[in-house]
């Protein structure tokens, strides 16, 4: 068990969140708050609005009601400056999505340095430091044809961080690989939360979910049906929708 | 691909044929030891013109393949845009330019554009053959923007994605993630493309450009000996063979990596 910091002011506060693909809606009252330096577990079925939730907070889907604040600002404002954002919010995919035509420590750089327009030896520095910290170090120059799932998964993660994102998603990202792999990844968000890092996770991973996570929400057909601490949910869930899932997959 | 495969192909063996009539007639020559010169050294006489004919083809192939080029990267990103309608205008720009007759379009251009243009009082000549060159751009750019589409199109929508969620504008999007990437998958049909357009160049001899075809028909005429018309014709079918086949070599390496690759 990871001993549990402090948490500090809510940085993203979800209110009353609907999203609809056409008629059918996938995610309907959503209401959560997650402070600096909370580790959030996000559990449930497939299909029931995880990775949606998580897309609709990076602004890459819009919502169809309520309300998603990042750090003060209103997600769902049509004025609001969608890049300004996704400067604060970093996201790590189930399939990496690195940039093939790019090294280790180039796709690491792009961003800060095309987006934020910061200078290239400072990055390079900032860049280096961050595939040492995910142990890539030696894999600087590779292309992500040449690295494994996991390595490639892990210079995703430094990408995210190299923004110095207020938050990191990780939307299934150990879903594609195999268990080995699977540890180092693990291994590695463990140890970004456990540094203060906010980080939301959507994940299968019931008994990593267990161990890191401040809070847990179990959703289900769209819903948050329980959520809290993980002895709560894991030992004593309240909700029968809860219980049936965890004794599907524990 | 075996398209320019069998293209040279047919070449290859149009001009071994054209070789063998070649080595008949010169044979032929030699035994009636006509007073006439061979059909060598008339060859080697008009060689000089017939080639500076052939600059003249592939200069003007250049060109064009460049405007065409240079038009048809926005017209294929206009094709792809969020906007509807410079997404329909580009498209129907695309379509109408690529399903045109070349010749139809060459003589359009020639008779449309002015021989002469005025500027701040000067008179400035336009002659055929930027004319020409205008009018072969015309369905390059429609095809090159077709072949932009296809490309960008190729790259999967996890990388729009990836590039979005790091706060990428969709301008960095497109110039930094998705074309370096697309330009590796569009590179062989661009080529191909241009050997195409380099062989259609003789299109310029009919609507009056002095091409190589213009000056074998020119020699022609001046020698006025049928025993020269297939040595003539071969020769300038030598020289765009030996310009064209490379190409067609060359994209097929390049289709055999892109296929290892991805």
């Amino acid at each position: 068990m990871v001993e549990h910091h402090k948490l500090g002011d809510p940085i993203i506060i979800i209110k009353g969140l609907e999203k609809r693909f056409g008629e059918t809606v996938v995610l309907r009252e959503i209401d959560m708050v997650v402070h600096r330096g909370e580790t959030v577990c996000i559990i449930g079925p497939s299909g029931s609005g995880k990775s949606t939730l998580l897309r609709c907070i990076n602004a890459l889907a819009p919502i169809n009601k309520g309300s998603i604040l990042v750090d003060g600002a209103e997600v769902n404002d049509p004025r609001l400056d969608k890049l300004a954002v996704r400067r604060k919010v970093g996201i790590v995919f189930q399939q990496y999505n690195l940039f093939p035509h790019k090294t280790a420590l180039q796709n690491v750089m792009m961003a800060p340095v095309t987006v934020l327009k910061q200078d290239r030896h400072e990055v390079e520095a900032r860049a280096r430091a961050l595939l040492k910290r995910v142990r890539l170090e030696d894999k600087a120059a590779s292309y992500p044809g040449e690295l494994s799932g996991g390595q490639q998964q892990r210079v995703a993660i430094a990408r995210s961080l190299a923004m110095n994102p207020l938050v990191i998603l990780f939307d299934e990202v150990t879903a594609a690989l195999d268990p080995e792999t699977k540890k180092e990844v693990l291994v590695t968000i463990r140890e970004l939360a456990a540094d203060g890092m906010t980080c939301i996770l959507v994940t299968h991973e019931m008994a990593f979910a267990r161990e890191i996570a401040d809070t847990v929400y179990f959703t289900d057909g769209g819903f948050i049906v329980e959520s809290g601490p993980p002895s709560q949910i894991f030992q004593a869930p309240q909700n029968p929708r809860t219980r049936a899932f965890l004794d599907l997959v524990l | 691909m075996s398209e320019p495969r069998v293209t040279a192909r047919c070449v290859a063996i149009a001009i071994a044929a054209a070789a063998v009539v070649d080595a008949v007639s010169l044979a032929h020559a030699q035994v009636s030891s006509s007073a006439s010169a061979s059909i060598l050294s008339l060859v080697i006489k008009w060689l000089p013109l017939i080639f500076s004919g052939f600059l003249l083809n592939l200069l003007v192939s250049v060109l064009s393949m460049a405007i065409g080029t240079v038009a048809g990267v926005p017209l294929g990103l206009g094709q792809i845009a969020r906007n509807r309608l410079v997404q329909r205008c580009a498209s129907a720009v695309t379509q109408f330019t690529r399903n045109a007759p070349w010749l139809v379009l060459l003589f359009l251009t020639m008779f449309l554009l002015p021989f002469q243009f005025r500027l701040f009082g000067h008179s400035i000549p336009f002659p055929a053959w930027i004319k020409a060159v205008i009018g072969l751009a015309i369905p390059v750019m429609g095809n090159v923007s077709e072949i932009v589409r296809g490309g960008v199109l190729s790259i999967p929508r996890a990388q729009w994605e990836s590039a979005e969620s790091l706060a990428f504008s969709p301008a960095q999007t497109v110039f930094k993630i998705i074309l370096p990437q697309a330009l590796k998958r569009m590179l062989p049909p661009w080529m191909n493309l241009y050997a195409i357009l380099a062989m259609a160049t003789p299109l310029i001899a009919i609507v009056g450009v002095q091409d190589g075809l213009t000056d074998v028909r020119g020699a022609l005429v001046a020698e006025n000996r049928t025993d020269l018309l297939l040595p003539l014709y071969a020769t300038l079918l030598a020289m765009f063979f030996v310009y064209c086949y490379p190409i067609a070599l060359a994209t097929r390496a390049l289709e055999r990596r892109a296929e290892v690759k991805f």
